[in-house]
């Protein structure tokens, strides 16, 4: 399969950790934080998320690049198949 | 959510333009890098049953529960990964039941395919239900509804809908890889739901020496204590029928023969990576306990809900008290933060034999959720959970549509059609699977607690096929008649089994006892786990006998299907600590460790 899983799934955490924080910080100090103890998990966390996503994303975006580069894998042929 | 749901076609719809060949769509190619496989591996099996279901039994019964993973998991895993993937990936089976036929008859692989089937579109329709019913619950689309003037009570059905439609549409455009990938995301996105719940539930209940003061048993936190005797530990079973039932015989019937898992490491590209592929997924898995089991102990440890008070005073000297969030009679009626289970079809609550409020640990977990996330995670905690959900649904969709095109339709109804029927054929299947789901659904109302449900189920059908692998795999001399009757009598065994016995505070009926009640159990649990080694049993006896009087096939035929007659795959030129036996050794030195310190 020639799509490296990094790719989109860097981008979706990327975008969601974007939201949480700038949500985070939109809503600093308001007392929807009581639930949580007065922690803002939505900025924490969104950070956290953020750094995941990218990551994942570089990672992805490299490893595409030497799939794409590489010669095609000669298709590995093992024991003969028994049939339906 | 949304975003969530864009990804997820969004995935479906790339994966398309890969999908030429039926081996494509049904096997992912074989060609998906190890540690791909490996998270969907444990991801596949994280559907509902694990995040809710885990989350309940951890509320109900302590972190006894953890047993499922330590030792209902990771030997099994380990076993699979080391001893059973050369067999099936080498066998080059196309799925489990196909494996059976290679190695036994027709009829064994027909009788597999056909209890199989059914019971990928259970669990799948069990998954459908449980989100819906959260859904339901949590109020999610409430708003959605009250402003498009639509009745709350449409809002389970149109939970089953969306979700059949989004499983449907990634499935069937994207196949195997498509479920695999999104397992893969669905696996990371609950770590990034459920971590801040731990991490914050754990700080309000005063980190681990809180919990353990709030736990209304002091054996919630050890796993092992109370073993001797089913009567001293929650879970109502003992050491032997722990350890046989469930880390023998359940655990090992599912990891080892369940396709639903077995698919996501046939689709990887080498042998050598297929053997590691359930050994990867092991490492995530013994540590998975402390982020779904962790919340239910944490729910039962918490403080019941209360009604928010704010007295102030008026200017003029008047006093005014501000009642808020008054809890609902199923949430003071409960422990902590699990409320007590309400018929959804009466509105009132549910009363076990002796009268007290069956408390519905199913919701623990969510309503955790609810208690400690402030809107903005809390969306992607919703999400996390429901993500669960729909992985639970399409690896269960997958599996049936491999097994219904492969070994149903194309060995018994259709042969010799060109591949791009067939590759039609699975994607007509995908629809036929969720819409059998849809059905099965509506009919999942009678357990408090999920777990049990599909215990029960899995026992019924996984107990007695591990016994007939386990032969197949190490003894020659099983026949293809021996296996088949073999099967048919462990199942009949689970059955009277079951319909013989007795959890002590249940009714008759889908608990048990409903042909004559000749014994007790302290539990549902413990009851599944019985009924699972009498099956077992049964079909291991039941299988030698029926062999010994058969002929058995000539050794030929069995190259590369059973132990003894398979060479030993190459790994010399590995070194010794890339071999998948070295990080089998590690796992279990790992697990053991984690038991003696949760003791």
């Amino acid at each position: 399969m020639n799509l490296d899983l990094r790719i989109p799934m860097g981008m979706m955490f990327t975008l969601v950790g974007l939201i949480l924080t700038v949500y985070g910080l939109a809503t600093q100090g308001s007392d929807i934080y009581v639930r949580s103890m007065g922690i803002n998990a939505n900025l924490d966390w969104g950070i956290v998320l953020l750094i995941f996503g990218s990551t994942m994303f570089l990672l992805g975006r490299r490893g595409q690049k030497k799939a794409d580069s590489a010669p095609p894998a000669p298709v590995a042929e093992g024991s003969v198949r028994r049939g339906h | 959510m949304l975003l969530y749901f864009v990804f997820v076609l969004g995935i479906g719809f790339a994966l398309k333009r890969y999908m030429k060949t039926s081996k494509d769509f049904f096997q992912a190619g074989r060609a998906l890098p190890a540690w791909i496989c490996g998270l969907a591996f444990i991801s596949a099996n994280l559907g509902a049953q694990e995040v809710i279901g885990m989350g309940a039994s951890g509320a109900k019964y302590g972190i006894a529960t953890s047993h499922f993973y330590w030792i209902g998991a990771i030997p099994a895993m380990i076993f699979v990964g080391i001893f059973m993937m050369p067999f099936y990936y080498g066998s080059k089976a196309r799925s489990v039941p196909e494996f059976l036929r290679l190695r036994f008859d027709e009829k064994t692989r027909a009788l597999n395919a056909c209890s199989f089937a059914v019971m990928t579109v259970f669990s799948s329709g069990i998954s459908m239900y449980a989100m819906a019913r959260l859904i339901q619950t949590l109020h999610v689309f409430d708003y959605l509804f009250i402003s498009a003037g639509l009745p709350l009570g449409y809002i389970f059905h149109f939970s089953i809908l969306l979700s059949a439609i989004i499983v449907l549409g990634y499935i069937f455009l994207g196949g195997l890889t498509s479920a695999i990938y999104n397992e893969v995301l669905q696996f990371f996105l609950i770590i990034a739901g459920f971590l801040p719940l731990v991490l914050i539930g754990l700080k309000n209940v005063g980190g681990w020496s809180g919990l353990k003061a709030a736990m209304p048993n002091p054996s919630y936190l050890h796993s092992w204590q109370g073993m001797a005797h089913a009567n001293t530990n929650p879970l109502g079973v003992e050491v032997f029928g722990l350890a046989m039932g469930l880390g023998f015989v359940l655990s090992f019937g599912y990891w080892c023969t369940d396709f639903l898992v077995i698919q996501t490491a046939m689709a990887t590209d080498t042998q050598e990576n297929a053997r590691r592929v359930p050994l990867i997924a092991a490492i995530p898995k013994m540590f998975f306990p402390f982020l779904v089991i962790l919340p239910g102990l944490l729910a039962i440890g918490a403080m019941k809900p209360q009604p928010t008070v704010t007295t102030h005073v008026e200017a003029n000297g008047t006093i005014i008290r501000d009642i808020k969030d008054i809890p609902t009679e199923a949430e003071s009626k409960g422990v902590g933060l699990v409320p007590a289970k309400t018929n959804p079809l009466s509105g009132k609550i549910m009363l076990d034999a002796s009268g007290k409020p069956l408390l519905d640990y199913d919701l623990a977990i969510p309503s955790m959720l609810l208690h400690y996330f402030p809107t903005g995670i809390l969306g992607l905690g919703l999400t996390a959970l429901l993500a669960s959900f729909m992985s639970g649904m399409a690896g269960n969709v997958t599996a049936f549509n491999t097994v219904w095109t492969y070994d149903l339709y194309q060995s018994y109804i259709h042969k010799g059609a060109s591949d791009k029927h067939y590759l039609a054929m699975g994607r007509w299947a995908t629809v036929g699977g969720i819409l059998l789901s849809m059905a099965t659904a509506y009919a999942a109302t009678g357990f408090n607690n999920i777990m049990d449900t599909l215990q029960l189920v899995f026992s019924f059908v996984n107990a007695p096929l591990f016994a007939t692998f386990l032969l197949g795999m190490f003894w020659k001399r099983a026949t293809g008649n021996g296996a088949f009757i073999g099967l048919i009598s462990g199942t009949v065994a689970a059955v009277l089994h079951h319909g013989m016995t007795l959890p002590i505070e249940a009714h008759p009926g889908m608990h048990g006892g409903w042909i004559a009640i000749l014994h007790h159990y302290p539990s549902d649990m413990a009851q599944n786990f019985w009924t699972a080694i009498w099956a077992f049993s049964t079909n291991f006896m039941v299988t030698i006998v029926v062999s010994l009087f058969g002929k058995p096939k000539p050794e030929s035929e069995l190259v590369g299907l059973v132990h003894s007659l398979t060479p030993k795959p190459d790994m010399g030129h590995l070194p010794w600590w890339r071999r998948p036996e070295a990080l089998a050794v590690v796992l279990l030195v790992m697990v053991v460790a984690l038991n003696v310190i949760f003791r």
